[in-house]
């Protein structure tokens, strides 16, 4: 086919031990939709960074209109007309909508920067994406909806022949959605070809042209619009054989951890969590189910003492702990994984076996001094019982995977001993394999009497090993399921729209 | 496992591995060249003489740069350690002049022992006040000592009304003699203050590699959430390292008031950045969580021994400036180079 504008070809990204990227083949056509599906950590990102110049593949080429063609970086990229909007932002907050959306390429006359065409020429982006922004607005001061909308007009600013779109309306309203997708079809008549990445399928569908699905890194299937459909995504996305285990055949025991009308309010004093009820028995598995804004994170930060709560009771074995540090927390047996390992849950500059000690390293204090071979034993049984994938101990933090960071930081966790464990999204970036282990771990944690509590924003890891799939919707509980229900009622309850 | 054809980091590392000898042992092969280079060219440099009179020189800064390391593996910075050096010198001189208790009409000449605790007291006082103004109030390490360390200068000056304690030998009828222990006196041959400062260095080596508290000190400094999260008191582990700070700078300042055997307000000036030089040429990163004390007393060395052999080799002190400048430029590229660029590719 001769539309194809933009290529890769056997692209391969390795991160040290981590691939990435496979050899990795992907089109991009004029004027259409390519949609790329995929789990967190297949690789979708990653290809995108490297199609728009901002990371180097580690071999392939990539071809631009039938010649071979060499980003040094995204302002490279963007010079021949290719643009990104990444999933993360990135504005400046302190300065206003007009100067993040010309940044670096302000508007010049002989006497200075022409605020006063780049405002104008805002206005009509803004127009156009119908929201109502004036161009001054400092970021900090917009909704993050709005910020991404902000995003999108920065990209579409540069004339770009071909949009990339990586999760552009996760934190965007069904309206704001509409609007977007309306702005994408106008780009499509324009010629504009368009990369769109989300984890919303149903949606995605509905603007899709072509689909693509990556897998571990792999391309597992492409297929244009009117030969696929949600079943065929979601087979190729997690494969045929794929097991994340079923319930452990656990008796529940007393109830470990109780929590009543807990309320988390954020920096502006606005609840994300509101009145929130909740009884978690020893030896059973709690999965919490719900999208992003749900206030998920901030649940399970605010039992694990990171956040404040402002009303609300706290209670692990009968005793309220609410008012405790959260070492104080670690020495009862309540610990969190968190969501964001690279942020939250790994010290990078320290060794394996340092990370693996450091939640229970006074445990081992024998007078001023740790013990270090009781460390040692520790740090080598962690490794073994936890299954990480290491040269040993002492190796760095960056060599290893995703899968097997993770399992350092759970490793970390359990090392402490704890009687109620929680996981936010623990398998966020990680491979099937490890996901598997991951969820083997935790159903072997329970059958030993461990309480579990995980958060996911994925339907198929609910229906894994969880006993109780709870589902949050703004801030509440807005469903309770056994571990017979269907994905679609999960859905429902989410507040996703389940039209197929 | 396939990767080492793909990946280009792989073969170039094996090739570079005495360029990594060199750079991770720099301050180590510095410190020999700075020996050797200025033995060749004076007489005088390579004699035990010298050597224990350049390091008694050291120990100042020295026990200075062992306080900063704790700071920056935290990743923070205290500017305020030259303050608190002039400041514990003049309360320390101030006692051992006399206090005057007006209510009571008497004059309390307290020993020197005395005089060494409440002067450590006081630096740990303002230490403390640093680590609260970080650890709780969030002021930015870089501000708040800044501003601790006008305000400590400026108790200094109001103390002494800008003049110089000069004479701390004590008297003998007063039973407050001995200050000058700690300057002037040597133990089988080597100054006190160099076996102070020793001693200081291998408490706070083993702290830093031995402790639970070294551990949490190297955590919350490469990732503060990360260690809370882990039960990590990274707000405890804040405050120590700031009041230890304190601490050693006034051990700093009694060491330097007893060689001088006078306490004023001025002393000290700029010897922050001097120690901040050390802890840096000893490869600790500004950003936190790397750095040791062996390679801190490295730094401090090669600062001292340079600027030393300058000096016996008739070097005039601009220049002495300008090399001390160029070093510590060297050195935090170098850093850069060890930290940044073997993980980017």
């Amino acid at each position: 086919m001769t539309g194809i504008v933009l290529a890769a070809r056997n692209i391969a990204k390795s991160y040290g031990q981590v691939h990435a990227l496979k050899g990795v083949n992907f089109d991009i056509r004029r004027g259409e939709v390519t949609t790329l599906f995929g789990e967190n950590g297949a690789g979708k990102s990653t290809l995108m960074k490297i199609l728009s110049g901002v990371i180097q593949p580690s071999s392939g080429e990539i071809v631009l209109d039938g010649q071979p063609a060499r980003f040094a970086n995204a302002a490279e990229a963007q010079a021949r007309g290719i643009s990104i909007i990444h999933q993360e932002l990135s504005l400046a907050p302190n300065l206003s909508v007009r100067d993040n959306i010309f940044m670096g390429r302000e508007i010049m006359t002989p006497f200075g920067v022409d605020y006063a065409e780049e405002e104008r020429q805002v206005r009509r982006l803004m127009e156009e994406l119908e929201e109502d922004i004036d161009p001054r607005t400092p970021v900090e001061e917009l909704r993050l909806g709005q910020q991404q909308i902000v995003e999108i007009a920065r990209a579409l600013s540069v004339d770009s022949r071909i949009l990339i779109m990586d999760e552009p309306t996760s934190a965007l309203s069904a309206s704001e959605v509409e609007v977007l997708f309306r702005v994408i079809r106008d780009l499509k008549a324009r010629g504009v070809s368009i990369v769109y990445i989300s984890h919303h399928l149903e949606e995605a569908l509905t603007i899709t042209d072509h689909a693509v699905v990556l897998r571990d890194g792999v391309m597992t299937a492409s297929a244009p619009r009117d030969r696929i459909d949600l079943e065929w995504i979601v087979r190729n996305m997690v494969g045929e054989n794929y097991d994340l285990g079923s319930p452990p055949d656990t008796v529940p025991g007393n109830v470990a951890l109780s929590i009543r009308g807990l309320c988390v309010p954020d920096a502006t004093g606005q609840d994300l969590v509101r009145g929130l009820d909740l009884d978690i028995r020893a030896g059973e598995i709690v999965c919490i189910y719900g999208l992003m804004g749900a206030g998920r994170t901030e649940l399970l930060e605010a039992i694990a003492g990171r956040l404040r709560a402002s009303a609300g009771q706290i209670v692990l074995d009968g005793q309220e702990v609410g008012h405790l540090s959260i070492a104080e927390r670690i020495a009862r047996g309540l610990a969190l994984v968190p969501e964001d390992r690279q942020r939250d849950g790994l010290v990078q500059t320290m060794s394996v076996g340092q990370n693996l000690s450091l939640a229970s390293i006074a445990r081992f204090t024998r007078g001023l001094f740790i013990d270090a071979r009781a460390e040692r034993a520790l740090i080598e049984d962690s490794i073994r019982s936890v299954t990480i994938k290491t040269a040993g101990g002492d190796a760095a933090i960056g060599s290893l995977s995703g899968g097997n960071q993770q399992k350092v930081v759970i490793g970390k966790i359990l090392a402490t001993q704890p009687r109620v464990i929680m996981l936010d999204e623990p398998s966020r970036g990680i491979d099937i394999g490890a996901k598997a282990e991951v969820f083997r771990l935790l159903a072997e944690g329970a059958r030993q009497g461990l309480a579990v509590l995980y958060s996911t924003s994925e339907v198929s890891e609910c229906l894994s090993i969880a006993h109780r799939i709870i589902v949050m919707h703004k801030g509440r509980i807005s469903a309770e399921f056994d571990s017979s229900v269907t994905k679609e009622r999960i859905m429902a309850a989410s507040g996703e729209s389940v039209a197929a | 496992m396939s990767a080492s054809t793909t990946n280009p980091a792989l073969p170039k590392r094996r090739t570079l591995n005495l360029t990594r000898i060199l750079l991770e042992g720099r301050a180590f092969f510095a410190l020999i060249a700075i020996i050797a280079v200025f033995s060749s060219l004076s007489p005088h440099y390579f004699t035990v003489a010298n050597f224990l009179i350049m390091s008694s020189q050291v120990a100042i800064f020295g026990i200075l740069a062992i306080g900063m390391l704790l700071v920056i593996l935290n990743g923070g910075i205290d500017l305020s350690v030259g303050s608190i050096l002039a400041l514990s010198g003049v309360v320390a001189g101030a006692m051992m002049q006399g206090v005057e208790l007006d209510a009571l009409g008497v004059i309390l000449y307290p020993p020197v022992w005395a005089v060494v605790v409440l002067t450590l007291c006081v630096g740990a006082a303002v230490g403390a006040v640093n680590g609260v103004l970080v650890a709780i109030f969030k002021v930015p390490p870089f501000v708040a000592t800044l501003g601790v360390m006008y305000v400590a200068r400026g108790i200094a000056l109001l103390m002494t009304n800008g003049l110089t304690y000069n004479n701390l030998r004590g008297r003998e009828e007063l039973g407050n003699t001995g200050f000058a222990w700690l300057g002037f006196n040597r133990l089988w041959g080597i100054p006190i203050s160099v076996i102070v400062l020793a001693g200081i260095a291998i408490i706070a080596g083993l702290v830093l590699s031995r402790s639970a508290f070294g551990r949490w000190l190297y955590a919350s400094g490469g990732n503060e959430r990360a260690a809370e999260l882990s039960g990590v008191p990274v707000k405890r582990v804040k405050i120590t390292v700031y009041v230890v700070s304190g601490m050693l700078s006034a051990v700093a300042g009694l060491v330097l008031a007893s060689q001088l055997t006078s306490a004023g307000p001025t002393a000290g000036m700029t010897y922050e950045l001097t120690a901040i030089a050390a802890v840096v040429i000893g490869g600790a990163a500004l950003t936190g969580g790397r750095g040791t004390v062996r390679g801190t007393m490295l730094g401090a060395f090669v600062i001292g021994f340079l600027s030393a052999g300058l000096v016996i080799i008739g070097v005039s002190s601009y220049w002495q400036t300008v090399f001390t400048g160029a070093v510590i430029v060297l050195a935090v590229l170098m850093n850069s180079i060890q930290y940044g660029g073997p993980r980017k590719g």
